[in-house]
């Protein structure tokens, strides 16, 4: 039995193994893409046979702060030779936050044959598992997408500020101290720009790395992210849940465990986050009891 | 034995080359040429004052003086993944190594935006305009300790 189908998970059909992985290397029906915050490591090893989706290249609008549209996503699946019948196996590094936000992104164009590699590119690489310079090159495709839909799976400022009105259910997953407001951007992390610094007035603080096994990257048992999401955090599986962070790349990773590996019935990424929040005027802004810092 | 390139050769060389997956092979060539910190000057666990701030990558840096003013400059870089950070580190050490201290001291975090484009994020190109700077530093304080 495959062991990702022990964990409880509600939809463990996103989630495949490194050994799954490896026995469909050369799967026609299955496409690998690597995606990384450190855009030189596909091309310094990737698994063989992947393809490189950059998230800032492909993903995003090269003007407008917004994602790619319909036409640009075909472009891109036909460059990456996957048609709607491919079932695309994302991974990366920073234990798969950027493989997660891809396929999040992936959603918003209703590509529903998708997984993510349990572990991503640490847990590959700690099995020993072979790495390439390769870079493959598939027939294009004739792939034609719907239009973006944004409205299942991602949320706007204007929405999540009558969530908050609404006392909805916000999960703030970034580092404890830029929760409280003590600094603007994550550890190791430049400031990038957010005025104020805080967290949206009733918003969960559960740290996006806290989903995972920090030995090996790969996702907790269900029963362990219940006890964080639902039993620690009181978060109600059956009402709406949006999810945020610095630009919605580490919220993507806690909107993927929320939605398919807890079964959450309505789980958005607010990808303006912090950045867009943290600037915006007139909105509201709590800080922990105890933090003056500005 | 060839002369080690200098910093302003090496960035008119990686200048010059404008398409991205073409420069992401330049850069990767660098960084398959990146040495470690020799045993002689530091061991793991290594000295936290030697940490990059700001760098995820998790990179420290040496700057060991010598008696003529020169110093010589190490790097390590502990998060496997730190490609980026494994080329900045190899093409300071090949070009920067065994300069005056005054000299290194002139080096600008600019060259970072110059090496790598749009091969990077934002969060990485602050990482590595850090480490940029912690080479100034500690070779401004090598200027300093000189008189």
């Amino acid at each position: 039995m495959n062991e990702i189908t022990t964990r409880g998970y509600a939809h463990p059909e996103v989630l495949v193994s490194t050994e799954w992985v490896a026995a469909h290397l050369t799967d026609p029906s299955v496409r690998l893409v690597e995606s990384n915050e450190d855009t030189l490591l596909y091309a310094s090893g990737h698994l063989p046979g992947a393809v490189h989706v950059d998230w800032t290249a492909d993903l995003n609008d090269p003007l407008r702060r917004d994602y790619i549209e319909r036409q640009g996503f075909e472009r891109l699946m036909s460059r990456i030779g996957v048609t709607p019948d491919t079932t695309v196996v994302f991974y990366g590094d920073r234990n798969n936050w950027w493989a997660c936000y891809a396929f999040w992104v992936f959603q918003l164009f209703g590509h529903v044959r998708a997984a993510v590699m349990d572990g991503g590119r640490v847990k590959w690489e700690q099995e020993g598992r072979p790495l390439t310079r390769e870079v493959p090159a598939y027939p294009p495709t004739s792939y034609t997408a719907r239009e973006r839909d944004d409205r299942t799976d991602r949320a706007f400022r204007d929405e999540v500020l009558a969530h908050v009105r609404a006392g909805g259910q916000l999960v703030d997953v970034r580092s404890p101290d830029e929760f409280s407001g003590a600094r603007l951007h994550m550890p190791d992390y430049p400031n990038e720009g957010a005025l104020r610094g805080g967290h949206i007035p009733g918003a969960r603080s559960v740290p996006w790395a806290r989903a995972v096994d920090p030995a090996d990257g790969t996702f907790k048992p269900a029963a362990a992210l219940a006890d964080i999401y639902r039993g620690e955090q009181q978060l109600d599986p059956g009402r709406e849940v949006i999810a945020y962070c610095r630009i919605g790349e580490r919220s993507s990773h806690t909107w993927f465990a929320l939605k398919y590996l807890l079964g959450f019935e309505r789980v958005r990424n607010y990808d303006g986050s912090w950045t867009e929040w943290g600037n915006a005027v007139g909105v509201p802004i709590e800080r922990s009891p105890g933090d003056s810092s500005s | 034995m060839t002369a080690a390139p200098t910093l302003d050769a090496v960035l008119e060389m990686v200048g010059a080359v404008t398409d991205p997956a073409d420069r992401a092979q330049v850069l990767i060539s660098f960084a398959d040429q990146f040495r470690e910190v020799p045993a002689e000057v530091a061991t793991r666990p290594f000295d936290r004052a030697h940490q990059v701030p700001q760098c995820e990558s998790d990179a420290y840096v040496w700057a060991v003086p010598a008696a003529d003013g020169t110093l010589r400059l190490h790097f390590a870089v502990e998060n496997p993944s730190g490609v980026s950070a494994r080329a900045l580190a190899a093409i300071l050490e090949r070009t920067l190594s065994g300069r005056p201290a005054e000299e290194i001291a002139r080096v600008s975090p600019d060259i970072v935006e110059r090496l790598f484009r749009q091969n990077i994020s934002m969060g990485k190109g602050m990482g590595l305009m850090s480490m940029v700077l912690a080479v100034q530093t500690l070779a401004r304080r090598a200027v300093r300790e000189r008189g």
